[in-house]
């Protein structure tokens, strides 16, 4: 066992083969090691049992643990380490007639299933539907009535018995590997069935078959065990470890020690087989985390007061695994200003539209800054009692924001009372108020999320959002998942909202069109900075960033016909891997060593126009960007 | 979903005229016959032939076959050559038992299971460690044997409860809950842990989807973010586990039932294991593949209930 797992390790990992390197993890060791040991304990019982496994000594039964008798004496005298090294030769050899049976038929028919298709896959889903229902111990109990004292028989019938459900990994896994092209091009270029299944689709299916068989062979033991409990193994003398627990149970008021040696030996192999398949498992397929622990957000105090109606200053966040995505960032949103926060994926956007509502993924927090809303300072409070009444949000993907088991009018109406209370009738009709006023017919409070269009879906998200009359609306990418025309009514219809309400809206989009059409002022973010800020009109004309100037040279509407597109060279850093002092230093043509030697402050060259980069004055406006 | 359950029904019906010719085809294979089983050693040819004339064995299997399913489908599953009692009436007699036990284990199992699942998912950490040592110990731990330690520990050492027997409700509902107790834990151990893990799995999807996101930015409180929300959208894949865990249960029943000496179907199916009464096993196994089927179809139901998309086809 140990020189296999040697060579394991000499061969190293391969992709495909991960579950050999699992099997290298103490977690696959050290089951693989109790198993070696309880083989070897079975195969060697002639030469290294200490006593006889029938030989009674009616001097001594019922010894509990000695040094004559290491695991003590049955209600015989009989050795309980002998009995039980003997025991093990029948309980293993068991099992393995189990597995070889089910790997035999569970296999073939899977691969076969899986790689013929048509309708023997067909006939081969339907038997196996059949086959997983029939009650397998009582099917067992009639083989037995019938042919009990064939120990073999009975075990080859508990494999046919079982295989269905490793045949139903196997066709999955065969048929996930079928609809590979490198398969469906040996297929085409004609190469035999039999050696495309031994090179393509055998080494595939190894990983999830060793899961199932290291199951279903502790699963065998198990029913091997319950089997002679019960009377229906090989009969006396001869002992097997189910027998051993059947009379532990007969003398369990006098002697209670009998019944550890053979539970735990058993217990452990069950154990061991089941660690290996988890083993194997966890290093071929994907495991769900357990939820990391929550992290609290540390706001300080904001000095200054400030008009707007919200205020970040400073913000910094952290997400799980101490990444900071965020630096530094300041922003500030008048009342019913409608306000672009743009910039490409990846550089922070979201993450930030989410930490104004505390709603950062598991393990990420807001480490430094200061947080105002309407006035009120919320280093003390947090901004979760905003959510909903004050601020709301609508995401990117609309259906997916919507819960799928609770019908629209429900989802709606849950919101309407927790803001507005009232009788059944009059949430009904605020939640029917609120769905016309988002343009939506009525009947679709009846419908469920998967029967919705994105464009009506993102009209409820809305409506939702409006349910508790907040005075900002955040709205992250809300029309990126739209066709052009359902963009153009859902951001007309947020305009009418807006107009009609008075309410801000941050619209956090990487789509300058949107932030020309629908925005006054705009924040442009890099790389978790935000670069530049100022009116929209003026980013446009006189960028005071490269970065700016470089995205709308990129922009298809602005070129000139005839010039080439021009894109920035290099791609965004990912968190972590920042340079020092300005992010955008080494993808920047204007860069000079000052530019990474410290953190670059933020200046205002021009009243309301702010940008973070120590060059701003060679930037000659948007002329050059387009020459 | 109709066309699913249609599709059900047709290989249910399938799967039952399945079993019970199995078990005729493997009774006429085996060495011996019954006439010869109930006669004994000494017999003469003539009595012999005689008998098996009077229990159809002269018959082509087939023919038994038929004649053993028109009696069925009239609740005569024949009656037992070594006990000469009816199958359907023992059956009857000790249905009541075994249902008790799988009911409860269920509902013991899926109510506990359930519960550690959404703990485990929404705090995590140290309880979801426990849920996992204790999914290691209910799959290693062989039932009967963790049956036995329960009854030295229970019923032995402390006294606490009776170690063996079965209380009709009827007779004394408060003896009939204490009989259960030891039988019922034993039977709930190994599935708790595996809908512990299968909750906290599918409440962890749910939790990580947008629309929680969308709920929590809403403002809605956690409480119910997780118990109303989440938990409905994690009890489409659970309650599948509840027919699982009741089959399997099936088979649990048989070790527990021998060991807490409870008079059960699965006693029943032992006793004529040993005794080998192929005519009573057989409607045993007949009988446990419809409650298969009726339980299966129940968890189709409740499935097409919970889950708008499958409700639509």
């Amino acid at each position: 066992m140990t020189a296999r797992i040697e060579e394991f390790v000499a061969r190293g990992v391969r992709p495909g083969r991960r579950w050999r390197a699992a099997l290298r993890r103490p977690l696959a060791v050290l089951p693989l090691a109790y198993l070696a040991l309880l083989v070897a304990g079975s195969v060697l019982a002639p030469l290294l049992a200490p006593y006889s496994p029938v030989a009674a000594d009616l001097d001594h039964v019922l010894a509990g643990p000695s040094l004559s008798h290491v695991l003590g004496t049955d209600a015989l005298g009989r050795d309980v380490l002998a009995r039980l090294m003997y025991g093990g030769r029948v309980s293993l050899l068991h099992a393995a007639i189990v597995v070889v049976t089910v790997v035999v038929a569970g296999v073939a028919s899977g691969i076969a299933a899986g790689y013929l298709d048509g309708w023997f896959d067909r006939a081969f889903t339907w038997v196996v539907d059949v086959l997983l229902a029939i009650p397998v111990l009582m099917t067992l109990l009639v083989v037995l009535a019938v042919v009990g004292e064939h120990q073999t028989v009975v075990m080859v019938a508990l494999g046919v018995l079982v295989s269905p459900g490793l045949a139903r990994v196997v066709r999955g896994a065969t048929l996930a590997v079928r609809k590979e092209l490198y398969v469906a091009a040996a297929r085409v270029c004609g190469l035999p069935h039999h050696r495309i299944v031994a090179a393509h689709v055998l080494p595939r299916i190894a990983g999830p078959v060793i899961v199932q068989v290291s199951l279903l062979a502790g699963g065998a033991l198990l029913i091997d065990a319950g089997l002679s409990y019960l009377g229906f193994g090989a009969q006396p003398p001869d002992p097997t470890w189910g027998d051993m627990i059947a009379q532990a149970a007969s003398v369990i008021d006098r002697q209670p020690w009998l019944l550890v040696p053979p539970g735990v030996v058993l217990g452990l192999a069950i154990l061991a087989f089941g660690l290996l398949g988890d083993a194997v498992r966890d290093a071929t397929a994907g495991h769900s985390p357990l939820p990391q622990p929550a992290r609290t957000s540390t706001l300080t105090p904001c000095a200054e007061p400030s008009a707007a109606l919200l205020s970040l200053r400073g913000l910094e966040v952290t997400l799980a695994g101490g990444r900071v995505v965020v630096e530094d960032l300041c922003l500030e949103i008048g009342h019913g200003e409608t306000v672009a926060l743009a910039g490409e994926s990846g550089c922070g956007k979201s993450i930030t539209g989410r930490a104004i509502l505390d709603l950062l993924p598991a393990g990420g927090a807001v480490t430094a800054g200061s947080f105002r809303f309407d006035g009120e300072d919320l280093a003390a409070t947090g901004p979760r009692a905003l959510r909903g009444s004050r601020i709301a949000l609508i995401s990117q993907d609309p259906v997916a924001a919507l819960d799928p088991v609770f019908p629209i009018g429900r989802q709606v109406g849950e919101l309407v009372r927790l803001r507005h209370g009232g009788s059944r009738t009059s949430v009904r009709q605020r939640t029917l108020q609120l769905l016309r006023d988002v343009n939506l017919p009525e009947e679709v409070a009846r419908r469920y999320p998967h029967e919705l269009s994105g464009g009506m879906a993102q009209r409820v998200a809305i409506a939702m959002a409006l349910a508790g009359e907040p005075s900002l609306l955040i709205a992250d990418e809300p029309t990126t998942a739209l066709d052009a025309a359902v963009q153009a009514e859902v951001l007309a219809l947020l305009g009418r909202l807006q107009a009609e309400r008075g309410m801000a809206i941050l619209l956090i989009t990487h789509d300058w069109a949107v932030v020309t059409s629908f925005c006054r002022r705009a924040y442009v973010m890099y790389a978790g900075h935000i670069v530049e800020s100022g009116p929209v009109e003026e980013l446009l004309t006189r960028p005071r960033h490269p970065y700016t100037e470089g995205l709308l040279g990129a922009m298809p509407s602005r070129a000139r016909p005839g010039t080439r597109l021009t894109a920035i060279p290099g791609s965004v850093p990912e968190p972590g891997q920042w340079p020092s002092g300005c992010h955008f230093a080494p993808r920047c043509t204007l860069a000079t060593p000052e530019c990474s030697a410290a953190p670059v402050p933020v200046s205002e060259p021009d009243a309301g126009h702010r940008t973070r980069c120590l060059h701003h004055d060679e930037l000659a406006g948007g002329e050059r960007a387009s020459a | 979903m109709l066309r699913l359950i249609a599709h059900r029904l047709v290989v249910s019906v399938v799967l039952v005229f399945l079993v019970s010719l199995l078990a005729f085809l493997l009774q006429a294979a085996a060495p011996g016959d019954l006439a010869r089983t109930i006669l004994g050693q000494n017999f003469s040819t003539e009595a012999h032939e005689q008998l098996r004339h009077q229990l159809g064995l002269d018959q082509p299997v087939l023919t038994q076959y038929g004649q053993w399913l028109r009696d069925a489908l009239h609740g005569d599953l024949g009656s037992s050559p070594i006990s000469g009692l009816s199958v359907a009436g023992e059956i009857g007699n000790r249905l009541p038992v075994t249902l008790s036990l799988i009911g409860c284990a269920t509902a013991v199992t899926a109510f506990v299971g359930v519960a550690l699942g959404v703990v485990s998912a929404v705090h995590g950490g140290r309880i979801g460690r426990v849920v996992d040592v204790l999914s290691l110990i209910g799959y290693a731990l062989p039932s009967f044997w963790f049956a036995l330690t329960m009854v030295t520990l229970f019923a032995v050492t402390v006294q606490l409860l009776p170690a063996t027997g079965y209380v009709a409700l009827g007779a004394s509902p408060a003896g009939w809950a204490r009989s259960l107790v030891l039988p019922v834990a034993t039977l709930a151990l190994p599935g708790i842990a595996v809908f512990a893990k299968q909750t906290r799995d599918a409440m962890l999807d749910a939790l990580s989807r947008d629309y929680v996101t969308a709920l929590r930015a809403h403002g809605v409180p956690e409480r119910s973010v997780i118990l109303r929300h989440a938990l409905r959208n994690a009890a489409i894949p659970v309650v599948t586990l509840v027919g699982l865990t009741f089959i399997g249960l099936l088979s649990g029943t048989v070790f527990v039932e021998s060991v807490f000496a409870m008079p059960g179907l699965g006693g029943l199916a032992v006793q004529a294991t040993s005794s080998h009464d192929i005519k009573m096993i057989q409607g045993v196994v007949v009988v446990f593949t419809v409650i298969v089927v009726v339980v299966n179809l129940v968890v189709d139901l409740a499935y097409g209930g919970l889950n708008p998309k499958a409700r639509v086809r």
